[in-house]
Parts: structure tokens; C-alpha cells; sequence
């Protein structure tokens, strides 16, 4: 039976305090919202901390609030199935409550917050096992071992970046708010996330990221794209987030796109965008801006499905996800 | 709490009181099983990859695998146990004995749980609703149309009408 190695528990009533056990207790501390990656990573000894601070009695983090300005500021622990299925949330953005409820499971989704899914562990065949069969291989680099077996040469961790919502909210350039040490900040969601597999993120370990922002639903247009084995529970092999700013005459006028499943962190197809702004989006462009993604899916052997076809898919999946912000 | 002390406290479940000292790190599927001795809820992968350990937490399914016992104390837990009343089983067991919903059985539980919150809050539910709704429950042996049947027959006898299962759902007849 797989269980949890023992830790002490703590629930701070605010998230100064939360910050502030976390500072006390260096690396041997981590938040957890709802659980869902931090437990099993827990029992597979992934992650080890000794001291688990739970966020679940911060005020604060709870509610969808509408700004003056249109945005929306979501709460990070509000559960993944509580924002699929918000009906205000589904009218305003309906690409990223679609990237919600692509998330694994509805049993899942009840329990996961938006808060954990942004901040999802990295992934990989050779590190989502159980601590005997990663032994049996003498562990990889991203825990307990030294080497990369992915790519046995490479001096980095190649782990996936596996979220659902982060290509997206990277590419609708939506904003994170952090609370540390020094008080609150406010960064480009895109600004989080780093290409190593092993130090994803760039937040210092005792920041807490409180809240996702999205932009007010006015001149763009997104969508997302997953792909997966399974219509449930897998993790993206490929997943596509797209927003297209437009002006009045349908002329592109700003287009990014984020391969998530594909590198350790939302790939930008940056020739595809380049593609698109200052045209429309006919069947033509659209078609010839996927083409240019396949140079930027950095496709490896670490995740489910064969390595080559899933980059041959990307400039299919680029493409749809396109014709999606038409 | 911290690492090695247990503590004693209160779970609801089922409608009753269990009094329990647990430590922090014990999930609720190990103070459930172990500790109050109701092992209806199974565990499988224990990864949150099967939905077999699947229990109702205020009236909401999740997974005992990945919850702490200490997060639900105070909360309202229901396991597969707390579904029949005495000997009387629910139309939905009924149901998915009736129609060879359950095979091997160690699915059961939790596909029970799922279902159970689904007619909570929808009395009719098309077949893509409990496809969606069972969409965390591994079933090895049925292929899952069986279950899907079972589900839908209990909703309409839920609803008070004379359903019957169709002729093809029962072997041999």
C-alpha cells in the first residue's frame, strides 16, 4: 500500500502566516491546496517535505471576483469543478473554462484548485513512478539521481510541463499575484514558468501564489486544444492554448500560442504568430501558421504516444486551435 | 498537528459519530478502513488514477486516497456503507445488482458513490451526464454499459416511474 511519510500539518489562518511558516522551515516545507499532485508526488517520495502548510482556512482565496475593469480574479483555491462549472465564467471565457474541465477527472476536479493545476509538477515516464521502479533504474536527475534518461547526454531535467490551463492563461496573458516576504506582486502569468524540468517555476519557494487574474473578455479570442490517449484522466500529450486580438475589420493585430505536453515549460510559437498579425484569419493562413509549429514542439520520449507523431500532430492541433478564435 | 503525536477527534460518517485518533499523515481511505473498520470503500491505485476509493464528503464525491482525515473532520462523510437503510437497499443498488452492473465488484463502491451524487442533483440524467459524472471510476470487467443502464434505470424508478431494464441488459433472457 503506497502512504504517506509522516509530516507535521499545519493551517495558518492567513496567508502572511502561511509565508511565514514556510520561511521557517526552508525547503522542508510546502503549501498544498487541494492535493491531488502534492500526495500522490508525496507517496511516490517525489516530494518529501516534513512540514505541509495548508491553505485551506486563508481567507481570500476562495471567491471569483469580478474586477471594475472586467477582470477576473480567481482564487487559488477555488475547485477546478466549481470554475467549470460558474456559469459567469463560462459565458466570459469559455476557452478557459473548457481548459478547466479538460482536466482529468470530475472526482479530480472536485477536490484540484486552479492554484495547484498552475503549479503542477512537471512530468515524465521516468519520474511518475514509485520510488522501487525509479530505484531499479537508479532514479533520474529531477529526484535521488544524476542522470537524465531521456536524454542520457543532457545536462538538464526534461520533464513535461502537464497543466491544462497554463498554456492558455499564458497565452491570454492573464496575470498571477504573489504574496512573499515583501508583500504582494503581480506578474505575467507567462513570467512563472521556466524550461528546466527541474526548477519550473520562478517564484522563490515561499511565495504564495494567491490569485490568477484574467484579462477583461474584450478584442481577443482564445481556445485550447488537448491532446490524450484517453478522453479522461490523461495528462496533455499536447496541449494547444491560443488568443487572437483583432480589430474591427477581423485583421489580427496580436496572436500568441503556447504548446503546453511539449517542453518543460508553454513553448511560444513564435513563427506562427508572426504569421498571423496583420492578416485574416483564412483557412490558408491558418493552415501555413500550424506548419510552423512543428520546429518549436519540442516533442521527447518522456510522456505517453509516439514521440514523432506527436510532433507531426502539432501543426494539426495549432491549426484548429486557430480556426477555434475565428 | 504535528509528526509523530495522534489526535483524537470526531468523524461523521454515515450518520454517525466515530470517535478516532489518527495521525496527520493518515489519508481518509486508511482512517475509514483501519481505524473505523468500514472497508465497503476499497483501496486500488491509491494515486487518484481509479475512483474505486471514491466516498462523499458533503455530498460531494471525491477521492479518500488523497484526503487527509484531518480535513474531514466536521464534514459530513458518507461511504458505500451509509447507502442502504438497514437490509433495504437503494434503487441504484437494486438496479446495478439487477442489471450485472457488478462483476468483480472492487469498482463497485466507488462507482456507487459517483452515481449516487449524480441523482442527487440530477433526476434525469442523459447518458453523456453519467458518462461525464463516472468518468473517474475504472471498471475492468463490464465495458461500463451495464453500469451506465443501471444508473439510468435507477433514475427513472427514482423518479417514480415503472422502468423496467431493456431485454438485451439481462443474460439469458
Amino acid at each position: 500500500m503506497l502512504r504517506l511519510p509522516t509530516f507535521t500539518y499545519h493551517r495558518p489562518k492567513t496567508a502572511t502566516e502561511a509565508v511565514a511558516i514556510a520561511c521557517q522551515h526552508g525547503k522542508a516545507a510546502m503549501y498544498v491546496a487541494g492535493g491531488t499532485d502534492l500526495y500522490p508526488n508525496m507517496k511516490r517520495r517525489h516530494q518529501t517535505p516534513t512540514q505541509v502548510i495548508s491553505l485551506q482556512d486563508v481567507p481570500g482565496l476562495h471567491s471569483i471576483d469580478w474586477l471594475p475593469d472586467g477582470r477576473c480574479a480567481i482564487g487559488a483555491m477555488v475547485k477546478l469543478s466549481a470554475l467549470e462549472h460558474d456559469a459567469k465564467v463560462k459565458a466570459a471565457h469559455p476557452a478557459f473554462a473548457h481548459a478547466v474541465r479538460e482536466i482529468s477527472t470530475p472526482l479530480l476536479r472536485n477536490m484540484g484548485t486552479i492554484g495547484g493545476n498552475l503549479l503542477l509538477d512537471t512530468r515524465c515516464t521516468y519520474y511518475d513512478q514509485t520510488h522501487e521502479w525509479r530505484e531499479s533504474i537508479d532514479f533520474c536527475m529531477k529526484k535521488d539521481g544524476a542522470i537524465c534518461w531521456v536524454a542520457p547526454g543532457s545536462p538538464r531535467c526534461w520533464a513535461v510541463q502537464s497543466s491544462d490551463t497554463v498554456p492558455l492563461v499564458c497565452a491570454m496573458e492573464a496575470e498571477v499575484e504573489l504574496v512573499g516576504l515583501d508583500g504582494v506582486r503581480t506578474i505575467k502569468a507567462g513570467d512563472l514558468y521556466r524550461d528546466d524540468g527541474i526548477q519550473y517555476l520562478t517564484k522563490k519557494p515561499e511565495e504564495l501564489l494567491t490569485r490568477l487574474i484574467l484579462p477583461a473578455p474584450k478584442g481577443w479570442k482564445a481556445s485550447y486544444l488537448k491532446l490524450r490517449r484517453r478522453d479522461t484522466y490523461d495528462f496533455p500529450v499536447l496541449g494547444v492554448g491560443a488568443c487572437v486580438w483583432t480589430d474591427a475589420a477581423g485583421t489580427v493585430t496580436k496572436a500568441n500560442i503556447r504548446l503546453g505536453g511539449a517542453g518543460s515549460y508553454a513553448i511560444p510559437a513564435t513563427a506562427s504568430e508572426k504569421l498571423l498579425v496583420g492578416n485574416k484569419l483564412t483557412d490558408e493562413l491558418v493552415a501555413a501558421a500550424g506548419s510552423e509549429a512543428m520546429k518549436p514542439a519540442r516533442t521527447m520520449d518522456n510522456t505517453d504516444l509516439d514521440v514523432y507523431w506527436r510532433r507531426k500532430v502539432a501543426p494539426v492541433y495549432v491549426a484548429r486551435a486557430l480556426m477555434a478564435c475565428r | 498537528m504535528s509528526e509523530s503525536k495522534k489526535a483524537l477527534a470526531t468523524f461523521h460518517v454515515n450518520g454517525e459519530p466515530h470517535e478516532v485518533a489518527f495521525a496527520p499523515h493518515k489519508t481518509l481511505l486508511e482512517v475509514l478502513r483501519e481505524e473505523m473498520n468500514l472497508t465497503g470503500t476499497k483501496h486500488g491505485c491509491e494515486l487518484g488514477e481509479c475512483g474505486t476509493c471514491t466516498v462523499q464528503v458533503d455530498g460531494v464525491p471525491i477521492l479518500s486516497c488523497l484526503s487527509l482525515a484531518v480535513d474531514a473532520v466536521g464534514k459530513d462523510v458518507r461511504t458505500v456503507e451509509g447507502l442502504a437503510q438497514g437490509s433495504e437497499l437503494t434503487p441504484l443498488q437494486h438496479c446495478m445488482a439487477d442489471l450485472g452492473a457488478a462483476q468483480c465488484g472492487y469498482c463497485t463502491p466507488g462507482v456507487l458513490m459517483a452515481a449516487d451524487a449524480l441523482l442527487k442533483h440530477n433526476a434525469k440524467p442523459s447518458r453523456d451526464d453519467i458518462k461525464e459524472a463516472l468518468a473517474g471510476n475504472l471498471c475492468r470487467c463490464t465495458g461500463y454499459l451495464k453500469i451506465f443502464e443501471a444508473v439510468e434505470l435507477a433514475a427513472a424508478r427514482m423518479r417514480g416511474e415503472k422502468a423496467e431494464p431493456s431485454k438485451e441488459s439481462i443474460y439469458g433472457s
